[in-house]
């Protein structure tokens, strides 16, 4: 029985083969762009776990200075009362152009390291004593080992693939000198065994502070915010992709009405009716599901180098850019396409469900009514008001996707009811018979369009809220790089020593010589860096304050005020007028409060008598340098051939912006990515609705063909109202993309990153979408035109003798 | 001669004839029933006659325009302007009003005359339906929409492919005399296909198509 059952029901999609290709292709496009997304993520977070199990990161309570590194005399205190410590020394270090970490462990203390136990397992492992003494070994996994060696001046290189992609494992010493920090410890791990009766932190070493483990700051926590958004653009192309199965589906469930009916005449149950569907659809799901797979993987082994750089310059998240297959990640991936299909099939499953054995065959009781476009209109605006309540009322970034979601949801759920409205509007004005009918024919196509046309609202909004976002990011950006990077030339010198001969031999030369001193504090909120800078006008000109108190920079330089950025100010509700503790018996005022974009990390400035009373000993390496422009190569040449230093050591601005610039765009190469991929599939909802609402059109196309109007006319008109309906939907999309790139920049950006950016409006941009969405409507609507066109008048008439 | 067929030949795509030299005239204001088994190509003739298909051969003559000349849009100019049609099952625009499927074909033909409009519907009775849409009539209701349409434009020629095959007696019987009473009173030629002797009997002449011929 089942079979036979089976037989007839598999005969629909024999015969509506195009049909059985759409709901596949939806299924596969909402898999594959939310795995790619959730391929991409999986990746990052397991490249983090990888990094934190290799170096024992997060495992080991720890002890550190919030006033700066902590001295190997106080090292050696603790070690004499007893206190099982290893010291640890890590920074970045410049190579060929890239940055890498390193990470100096005592290597005789320190907990065993992957790493270093595979190379004492090795074939032929170093002697020991090679690792500790000088030269001493750097260990580094193998994509960074031909890099290491092609360098004069280092250690030899061993290979382990047990070390993040850009990390230099090493012995403390060794670490000192490649980081030229001599005597100086970063933090100490707290061994877990340790002796009884050792005397109390506050006894020996007051100004360290015990962190535990649990409160440590690890890279996934850092780089939440990141995955959430990419998660939340993954969530909305799945939920475009599944308004094509949607669609599809509930065609298909109402073209075999006749058949279910007749199935049911013969004494099929609807019980076992509606199980064999459900699991038909199932099957599909499947089937769709494993191509969405192959999608996603192609897609995310594009996307992930991308991400990857991102992630690394962002953050410093050791991701790298090689994907691989996890089970979980098929299971995952397959469970979504699952349960999307059967979520989009759901009304269509419990419609067929319900339907009595003697209820009409036909169509129209699968079309929407516009009792059903006014109830879900209804719902639409519920939602809305939810989201705005839920955005107002609550914080964090979790409330800022639920407004979001409420505010684009709501307004996909009222679009019909608007356009129905809009509709009839323009068909009370219009005046021409053809004219009059082209609005009321489109009114009665829209249930059947409405699925598609609220995907495209969404892609549109998308585009138009993402587009906004990074684009007044960027022009906040561009400008906020021209108030930070005022200095012509930005030195690094290779030590203290040398930054002070370069400092001595630059100022009768130029303007000004800056330096660029920093430390890293500890804060409740995270990492503080403190900078101290020199009293010149550069500075009280460009510095890009959003908010500050009167005479700012006098109280700043005077050495009784601090400035604070963005990101510091809102994660601590700090603004001018409050006070900030940058260390233990270091409070100061806060003058005013800086735009940072880009750091995630918090960040002050003060004088610099300040910082060294604060943090004595920060590196003076760093110099911004005034100059007249057009002496700047020339500057730049002679410092180079002066002292000896390599072409990166000194950077022209206009290099530096490009450089900056670079690392943004490609910040956003995986936004963009996903924003267009979204409007190509609501594009692809459009033309699977036309083509199956292809045999709904004949029936309504042919009467007015027989009343003379030519199939030309009637394939023009076709594409007319295709691109009609895209140009209404893409002008209610605009408000819409509008609030959306609000609560990006004001809402989302300020729990997810830390800074709130001006809103600019782009209207050539949307006026370029306009017209590609007119595009997409038309190209998508030709197909079914120029099947119009080419139509014999036989298959026309036969819509006449068809419905005898 | 309105309508003058001639020998006019028309297969099916697989090659089976189902017109052989038909040949057929119908006068300015003449009615003429067209009767037959199903399938011997009734509908087909009318079709052809309406310029809604083309033929193998022979030739139709419509008002003194060879129908073979034509072109699509001369198909379409020709529908517009000088015929009429009324289908078995209505074939109303389900997304226009009453009023606005009655106006329909006139304003297409560029023949509206709003008093004339408002007469058919008074003389149809649907004066009282006029901003209802199709889907909310009855079946009667919609084929005296079908046939306001179809006479608003005053066309010469009337063409009518068994407009009362699905109503009942009573609604066959009232919708048959509004058009035979309105084709009178305009002038238009009809010319209807039809299974029912009852009605070919009250149209003026009559002719059978069997096995592809005019018996």
């Amino acid at each position: 029985m089942n079979r036979a059952i089976i037989q007839a029901l598999l005969s629909h999609w024999l015969r509506h083969r195009l049909q059985l290709v759409t709901l596949l292709i939806g299924i596969a496009l909402a898999t594959g762009l939310w795995s790619a997304v959730q391929a991409i993520n999986a990746e990052a977070r397991a490249s983090y776990q990888r990094a934190s199990d290799q170096l024992a990161l997060g495992l080991f309570d720890e002890l550190r200075d919030s006033s700066g590194p902590i001295s190997i005399e106080r090292y050696v205190v603790l070690r004499r009362a007893g206190w099982q410590v290893a010291a640890v020394l890590d920074g970045p270090m410049r190579v060929v152009g890239n940055t890498v970490q390193v990470m100096g462990v005592d290597m005789v203390a320190y907990p065993p390291l992957p790493a270093v136990t595979q190379i004492e397992q090795s074939e032929t492992p170093p002697d020991p004593a090679a690792m500790l003494t000088a030269p001493g070994r750097l260990i580094a996994a193998p994509e960074l080992v031909p890099i290491l060696q092609g360098q004069d001046g280092l250690p030899p290189v061993l290979s382990s693939n047990a070390l993040p992609p850009d990390l230099i494992l090493t012995d403390i010493g060794v670490a000192e000198t490649l980081l030229d920090k001599p005597g100086q410890i970063s933090r100490l791990i707290v061994l877990p065994t340790q002796p009884r009766g050792v005397p109390l932190l506050s006894d020996i070493a007051p100004e360290l502070e015990l962190v535990k483990a649990t409160d440590q700051l690890d890279t996934s926590q850092l780089t939440d915010s990141f995955h959430l958004n990419l998660t939340a653009f993954g969530l909305l192309s799945f939920a475009v992709g599944l308004f094509i199965v949607h669609g599809t589906v509930g065609l298909a469930f109402a073209q075999r009405r006749a058949m279910i009916r007749t199935l049911r005449a013969l004494g099929v149950s609807m019980r076992r009716l509606v199980w064999i569907v459900t699991i038909e659809l199932a099957v599909l799901a499947l089937i769709g599901g494993v191509l969405g797979l192959v999608l996603g993987f192609l897609l995310a082994g594009v996307l992930l180098p991308d991400v990857a750089a991102t992630l690394r310059g962002l953050y410093g998240a050791p991701v790298d850019g090689q994907l691989s297959l996890q089970p979980q990640w098929i299971l995952a991936g397959l469970a979504m396409a699952l349960g999307g299909t059967l979520l989009a099939s759901g009304h269509a499953l419990v419609r067929l469900s319900r339907m009595p054995l003697l209820s009409g065959a036909g169509l129209q009781a699968w079309r929407g009514s516009g009792k059903g476009q006014r109830s879900s209109g209804f719902v639409g605006t519920a939602l809305i008001a939810g989201g705005l309540v839920i955005g107002f009322v609550f914080e964090g970034l979790v409330a800022g996707f639920a407004m979001v979601g409420g505010i684009l949801t709501g307004a996909a759920l009222v679009l019909p009811y608007l356009l129905s409205l809009a509709l009839s509007v323009f068909q009370s004005r219009s005046q021409g018979p053809v004219a009059q009918w082209i609005w009321a024919d489109m009114r009665a196509q829209l249930p059947g369009l409405s699925l598609a046309l609220m995907a495209l609202l969404l892609a549109l909004a998308a585009n138009i809220g993402v587009g906004t976002m990074v684009s007044s990011f960027r022009l906040t950006f561009v400008g906020w790089l021209d108030q930070r990077l005022t200095s012509e030339l930005y030195v690094t010198a290779t030590d203290n020593q040398q930054g002070l001969q370069v400092a001595q031999w630059l100022k009768p030369q130029v303007d000004a010589v800056l330096p660029i001193r920093s430390v890293e504090l500890s804060h409740e909120t995270g990492p503080l860096f403190l900078y101290g800078i020199v009293d010149h006008q550069t500075y009280r000109d460009h510095w890009p304050l959003i908010t500050s108190s009167n005479g700012v920079w006098d109280q700043v330089l005077a050495g009784e005020a601090v400035l604070i950025n963005e990101q510091l100010a809102r994660r601590s509700t700090l603004w001018p007028g409050d006070n900030v503790t940058l260390s233990p018996g270091h409070i100061l005022p806060i003058a005013g409060v800086y735009s940072d974009y880009g750091n995630p990390t918090g960040q002050a400035i003060v004088s610099m008598s300040q910082l060294d009373q604060i943090a004595p000993g920060a590196d003076t390496r760093r110099f911004g340098i005034r100059i007249a422009p057009e002496r700047a190569t020339e500057m730049a040449q002679a410092l180079r051939d002066q002292f000896g230093l390599p072409r990166q050591s000194v950077v022209q601005q206009a290099a530096m912006k490009a450089q900056s610039l670079a690392i943004f765009d490609k910040t956003f190469v995986v936004t963009s990515a996903l924003n267009v991929l979204t409007l190509g599939v609501a594009g692809f909802a459009i033309l699977t609705s036309l083509l199956t609402l292809w045999t709904q059109r004949l029936p309504q196309i042919a009467p007015v063909w027989a009343l003379g109007l030519t199939r030309a006319q009637l394939a023009r008109l076709e594409l007319l109202r295709s691109v009609l309906l895209a140009a209404l939907t893409a002008t209610l999309a605009l408000p819409l993309g509008m609030v959306l790139a609000w609560a990006l920049l004001a809402v989302i950006n300020v729990q997810a990153f830390g800074w709130r950016l001006p809103m600019f409006l782009f209207p050539a941009d949307w006026a370029y979408l306009f017209l590609l969405t007119l595009l997409a409507a038309f190209v998508a609507a030709a197909l079914p035109a120029l099947r119009l066109l080419r139509l014999p008048p036989a298959d026309l008439l036969r819509v006449f003798a068809n419905e005898r | 001669m309105l309508l003058n067929i001639e020998r006019v030949q028309k297969s099916y795509p697989g090659g089976r004839p189902v017109l052989r030299d038909v040949s057929l005239t119908l006068d300015q204001g003449q009615t003429l029933a067209l009767t037959g088994e199903s399938g011997s190509g009734k509908s087909t003739l009318l079709n052809l006659a309406a310029a809604l298909d083309g033929f193998d051969g022979g030739e139709i003559t419509l008002d003194g325009t060879a129908l073979s000349g034509l072109d699509d849009r001369g198909r379409a100019a020709l529908r517009r302007q000088s015929v009429s049609l009324v289908f078995q099952q209505f074939n109303l625009i389900p997304s226009l009003t009453v009023a606005q499927n009655l106006s329909f074909h006139a304003r297409l033909a560029n023949r509206e005359e709003t008093e004339w409009t408002t007469q058919l519907a008074e003389r149809l009775g649907l004066s009282d339906l006029l901003t209802r849409y199709p889907e909310n009539l009855s079946g009667g209701q919609q084929q005296r929409v079908a046939i306001g349409r179809a006479i608003a434009p005053r066309p010469k020629l009337l063409l009518a492919d068994e407009p009362t095959g699905n109503l009942d007696e009573t609604a066959s019987a009232t919708v048959l005399d509004l058009m035979l009473s309105l084709v009178s009173d305009t002038g238009a030629a009809l010319l209807l296909v039809t299974h029912s002797q009852d009605i070919a009997a009250r149209l003026d002449r009559q002719a059978h198509l069997a096995g592809g011929h005019i018996t």
